[in-house]
C-alpha cells in the first residue's frame, strides 16, 4: 500500500474524502457531470442544491448504488476506491451513511438498533444484554446523550431518533477504522434536519461537533441555507449535475449561497405567467390546521390553478390529502361554492358528493391498483352509472374507459390491460380520466407530473387548463418550480407549515419560485 | 420538386390522414394485445381446470371404469358436496376483501347444531330454527368484523380465535353429544327430492354460485370489493367506505356459512358437535384452486364451484381404488399448496395481496 504524503493528525490538514470528475448518465440525461469534490479532515462539509441538481445521485455513487461513468476517480485518505464502490465494504472503507428514513425500527429497544449491524451479522450465541445495555449507555455518556438504552426506538421524539441514527453511524465508522484511527472515515448526513423543531436542530450540530472532534468528517446534506451556513466549514453547490462553486462558508452570504442554487441567468426562460381571472372565490378555506401545517386561511376563485410549493418537510405536501377529509387530525373548515364543512367531518365520500376530487402521488399505491384493469381503475368512481340491463359487464367498462382513454391519450389505448403495464406517464392520464369524467369543482393533486415523460407532461396540462377553464378550482402540490411556473395562475410559497408567500404575474418564474421557497426559512424563522 | 408548395387546408388534410392511419394502427395494435389474452395460453389458464377435471376422471375410469363412468357416483357426490360449495363461497367473500375468515367450518357446526337443538329437544318449527341458526351466523360475522375492524387485529387471528370458541359454544349447546331426528321436512328439502338424479342440495349450491358470480362481476359493488382488497388506500381514497364493505363481507360470509350448516343437517338428519370442523381445510383448497380458473388471479364463484367437483372427483375415484381414508387429508392439503402455488405463478410471483 502507498502511504500518502498528507497524513497529518491536525484537524485542517489533509483531505479525508477526494472526489475527481465524476459524471453519471441516466439514459439520455447527465444526472452528474464531471464533478469534484474535496473534504478535509475533520471538516463538516456542506452539499448543497435544489431538485435534480445531482445531490442525491452524488450520494448514492459514494454509498455504492450507482456505477459512476468511467474516468472518475475517489479517494479515501488519499487512497484510491475501487469503482464502482463496492456496497458491502463502504463501511469498511471508512464511509458511513444517516438518510432521511433513518433505517431505525421503532418497535426494538435503543441499544438493538444501535448494534443492529453486529446482532444481525455476528454468529453470537449467548448475546449478554445486561453487557449490551452497558456499552450503549457508555455510548450515550461520551456523547453526552439523554438516550435511555432500554426505551423502545418508538417512543422517542423525532430529535432523539435522528441523534441515535448519527450515534449509530459514527459507532459503526470508528468500529469499522479501529485498526487504522488516523483514518476515522466521512460521515454522511442526507438531509436529516427537515422534520426536527429548531432546538432538536441545534443538539444535532452538537453531535456533529463532536463527531469532528475526534477527526471524521462530516458530509452535510441539506436543503436549508441557513442550517449550512451555522454547521458547515465549507460548502460545494450543484446545479443541474454541475458543480457550481465550493466556498467557505464563513465568508459566504446567505443571498450569495441562495443565487448559487437557483442561478440567476434563466429570467427571460417563461414569458407565459398567467393572468388570474377576476372572478368569485369558489373554495374557501379557514383555520386549517393539521400535524405539521397551520392554521391558515386561503381562497380558490373559479378557474383558478394554484400551487403550492415549499421546502422539504414545509407541510405543502399535506394539503391536498388534508382538504379531502384523507387525514386525521385535521381542524378548520373549507366552502365550496358557499357550501361550508368543518374539515374533521369531512371524509372521501362527503367530499367527492361535494364535488372534490383527490389524485394522490402514489400512483400504484394510493390513487390506482396495479393488478386491475385499467378499465376499472378508470371507471370505478362511476361504476353505478355504467350498469345496464345485465350489470355491470367487462364490456361496458371496457368501452367506456376506452373513450375517456381516446380523449386523454393514453397509449397503449386497451383497457383490459392491468394498469401496472402502462408508463408512468399514461398511468397518470388514465388515473386523470378517473377524476375529471366526475366534473369536479375542486381538483386536488399532488405531484401531478412526477415520473412523467415530457409529451404526457404536455398533455396533462392541457387536460388541466381546460379543467380550469370549464369553472373548476384546481390545486396542485408540487416541487417542480417548473412545472408551477407554466401552470399556475398563484403559487403559494410554504415554511414550516405556514403561507410565506404568495406569488402572481410576473413572479411566477421557475427562478423566483424557488428563491421564495429558500429565502422563507430566514424570513419565518 | 414538382409539387406546387401546398396550401394550409392541404397541410390539415394530409395531418388528418396520417392521424386517421395512426389511429387505425393503434386499433389494430390493441386488437392484437387483446387478442393475445384469447388465444391458448389464456384460454388454458381459464379452463385448465375442466381439463384437469376430465383427465383426473379418466384415469380413475381406466382402473375402475364401472363406478367411474357411472351416473349414479356424479349424482351422488354432487349432492353430498352442496355445503362445501356453499362452504367455499362464503371463503371467497372476505377473501375478495381481503381478510381471512377461519371460522366458517365452525359456524357451519353450530348453525347445523342449533337447528338441532331447537328442533329436537325444544321442539321449535324448522322454519324458525333455520331463522335462528342464519341469525346466529350473522352474530358471529358481526364479532369477527368489530374485532377486525375497530380494534385493527389481523383478521386471520381473531376468526382463529372466534373459531375455537364457536366451537366451545357447539359442545355446550350439544352437552358433547350427537343429536339425530331432526324434522323430516328440512331432510326432504335437502336430499330426498331428487331433480335429474341429483339431490336438490346441489341446486342450492348452484344458483348461489350463481348469485355471487352476478355479484363480483356485474354489480359495483363487487368491482369496489376487489379494490377494497387490492388496494385498500385506493378505495379509501376513491370514496368507497372500506369499513362498510369488509364488514359486510365478513357477515355476508358467517350467514352463507350457516346455511352450508342447514345443507349438512338437512343432508344427514343428525348434527354431531364436530364433524363440520373437517370442511375448513376442502373449502380453503377449493376457494384458492378456484381462483387458478374461470377469471384466473382472483376468487371467483363458478372457478371456486369447479374446484370443489374437481377435488372431491378425485377423492371419490381414490376411495372406490379402496385407498385408506388418510388419502382424502393428503389430497385436500396437497391440493391447497398446489393450489396456492399455481395462483401465485398467475399472479406473477408478486407477493399475495387477497
Amino acid at each position: 500500500m502507498i502511504q500518502p504524503a498528507q497524513t497529518g493528525l491536525a484537524p485542517d490538514g489533509g483531505e479525508a474524502l477526494g472526489i475527481e470528475n465524476l459524471s453519471k448518465q441516466f439514459g439520455g440525461a447527465r444526472a452528474l457531470d464531471g464533478v469534484s469534490l474535496h473534504v478535509r479532515r475533520g471538516e463538516v462539509h456542506g452539499l448543497l442544491g435544489s431538485n435534480g441538481s445531482g445531490k442525491s445521485t452524488l450520494i448514492k455513487v459514494l454509498a455504492g448504488f450507482h456505477t459512476p461513468e468511467p474516468g472518475a476517480e475517489i479517494r479515501l485518505y488519499g487512497r484510491k476506491v475501487p469503482l464502482p464502490i463496492p456496497g458491502a465494504e463502504v463501511r469498511a472503507l471508512g464511509l458511513a451513511f444517516v438518510h432521511q428514513h433513518l433505517g431505525l425500527i421503532p418497535s426494538l429497544s435503543v441499544t438493538e438498533n444501535l448494534y443492529i449491524g453486529q446482532l444481525a451479522t455476528g454468529q453470537d450465541w449467548a448475546i449478554n444484554w445486561a453487557d449490551l445495555h452497558r456499552r450503549a449507555a457508555e455510548v450515550f455518556a461520551r456523547f453526552d446523550l439523554p438516550l435511555v438504552p432500554q426505551a423502545p426506538v418508538g417512543s422517542l421524539s423525532a430529535v432523539q431518533q435522528a441523534l441515535l441514527a448519527i450515534v449509530r453511524a459514527y459507532e459503526d465508522l470508528r468500529h469499522a477504522t479501529q485498526d487504522h484511527a488516523d483514518r476515522p472515515g466521512v460521515l454522511v448526513l442526507d438531509e436529516p434536519t427537515p422534520f426536527l423543531p429548531r432546538a432538536g436542530v441545534e443538539q444535532l450540530f452538537r453531535l456533529v461537533r463532536q463527531c469532528t472532534a475526534t477527526g471524521a468528517s462530516v458530509i452535510f446534506v441539506s436543503h436549508d441555507v441557513d442550517e449550512v451556513r451555522e454547521i458547515t466549514d465549507r460548502a460545494t453547490i450543484l446545479r443541474d449535475g454541475h458543480l457550481i462553486d465550493t466556498v467557505e462558508t464563513a465568508t459566504t452570504s446567505h443571498d450569495a449561497f441562495v443565487e448559487r442554487i437557483i442561478g440567476t441567468s434563466m429570467a427571460a426562460y417563461h414569458g407565459a405567467a398567467k393572468v388570474l381571472p377576476a372572478r368569485p372565490p369558489l373554495v374557501e378555506v379557514s383555520d386549517l390546521a393539521g400535524p405539521g401545517v397551520g392554521p391558515l386561511d386561503f381562497e380558490i376563485a373559479e378557474g383558478e390553478i394554484l400551487g403550492v410549493t415549499g421546502l422539504i418537510g414545509s407541510g405543502f405536501d399535506n394539503l391536498p390529502a388534508m382538504l379531502y377529509g384523507g387525514r386525521d387530525g385535521v381542524t378548520g373548515r373549507i366552502a365550496i361554492g358557499g357550501r361550508g364543512i368543518r374539515l374533521n367531518a369531512l371524509t372521501p365520500p362527503e367530499a367527492m358528493a361535494r364535488g372534490v376530487a383527490y389524485l394522490p402521488a402514489d400512483r400504484l399505491g394510493q390513487a390506482g391498483v396495479g393488478s386491475l384493469s385499467v378499465g376499472d381503475n378508470v371507471a370505478m368512481p362511476v361504476y353505478p352509472r355504467l350498469a345496464g340491463a345485465l350489470g355491470l359487464t367487462d364490456r361496458r367498462v371496457a368501452a367506456h374507459a376506452g373513450r375517456l382513454g381516446a380523449e386523454a391519450g393514453v397509449k397503449p389505448n386497451v383497457p383490459a390491460l392491468p394498469l401496472s403495464a402502462l408508463s408512468g406517464g399514461n398511468a397518470q392520464k388514465a388515473l386523470m380520466a378517473k377524476w375529471l369524467q366526475t366534473a369536479p369543482r375542486l381538483l386536488l393533486l399532488d405531484e401531478p407530473t412526477q415520473g412523467v415523460d415530457v409529451g404526457a407532461r404536455q398533455q396533462i396540462w392541457e387536460a388541466l387548463d381546460r379543467t380550469a377553464e370549464g369553472g373548476a378550482a384546481i390545486l396542485i402540490a408540487s416541487t417542480d418550480y417548473d412545472q408551477l411556473a407554466q401552470l399556475c395562475h398563484r403559487v403559494l410559497i410554504f415554511s414550516r407549515g405556514r403561507i410565506a408567500a404568495g406569488l402572481t404575474g410576473a413572479q411566477l418564474t421557475k427562478d423566483t419560485i424557488a428563491e421564495h421557497c429558500y429565502r422563507s426559512m430566514t424570513r419565518i424563522a | 420538386m414538382t409539387e406546387t408548395p401546398p396550401s394550409s387546408e392541404a397541410y390539415e388534410a394530409r395531418i388528418a390522414a396520417l392521424e386517421a392511419k395512426l389511429a387505425a394502427l393503434e386499433a389494430s395494435v390493441g386488437d392484437a394485445t387483446a387478442r393475445v389474452e384469447w388465444d391458448w395460453k389464456g384460454w388454458a389458464e381459464r379452463y385448465g381446470l375442466i381439463l384437469a377435471w376430465i383427465a383426473i376422471i379418466l384415469v380413475l375410469g381406466a382402473f375402475k371404469p364401472v363406478q367411474m363412468f357411472a351416473w349414479n357416483s356424479y349424482a351422488s357426490m354432487l349432492g353430498s358436496n352442496a355445503m362445501v360449495v356453499v362452504l367455499t363461497l362464503a371463503l371467497i367473500i372476505p377473501l375478495t376483501t381481503g381478510d381471512f375468515d377461519l371460522s366458517v367450518a365452525s359456524v357451519m357446526g353450530l348453525s347445523s347444531m342449533l337447528i338441532a337443538v331447537l328442533n329436537v329437544k325444544l321442539g321449535y318449527p324448522i322454519g324458525s330454527a333455520i331463522l335462528i341458526a342464519l341469525l346466529a351466523g350473522a352474530v358471529v360475522g358481526a364479532v369477527n368484523a368489530f374485532f377486525i375492524l375497530y380494534f385493527g387485529v389481523f383478521s386471520l387471528i381473531v376468526t382463529l380465535g372466534t373459531g375455537y370458541f364457536v366451537n366451545g359454544l357447539i359442545l355446550w349447546v350439544s352437552n358433547s353429544g350427537t343429536i339425530a331426528g331432526v324434522s323430516m321436512d328440512l331432510v326432504r328439502a335437502v336430499i330426498l327430492t331428487r331433480f335429474l338424479g341429483i339431490p336438490v342440495g346441489f341446486y342450492y349450491a348452484l344458483i348461489l354460485t350463481g348469485v355471487i358470480w352476478y355479484v363480483f362481476q356485474f354489480t359495483a359493488l363487487g368491482r369496489r370489493m376487489l379494490f377494497v382488497g387490492r388496494g385498500r388506500e385506493v378505495a379509501r381514497l376513491s370514496g368507497v367506505n372500506v369499513t362498510r364493505v369488509r364488514a359486510g363481507a365478513l357477515i355476508a360470509s358467517s350467514v352463507m356459512a350457516a346455511f352450508a350448516g342447514v345443507l349438512y343437517t338437512g343432508m344427514r338428519g343428525v348434527a354431531d358437535p364436530s364433524s363440520a370442523l373437517a370442511f375448513l381445510l376442502p373449502a380453503f383448497a377449493a376457494a384458492f384452486l378456484g381462483s387458478t380458473a374461470i377469471y384466473p388471479g382472483r376468487f371467483n364463484a363458478p372457478g371456486a364451484f369447479l374446484a370443489v367437483f374437481v377435488l372431491s372427483t378425485g377423492v371419490m375415484g381414490l376411495n372406490f381404488l379402496g385407498v385408506d381414508s388418510f388419502v382424502q387429508n393428503l389430497f385436500y392439503g396437497g391440493g391447497l399448496v398446489v393450489a396456492v402455488a399455481i395462483s401465485q405463478l398467475i399472479r406473477g410471483r408478486k407477493p399475495m395481496d387477497g
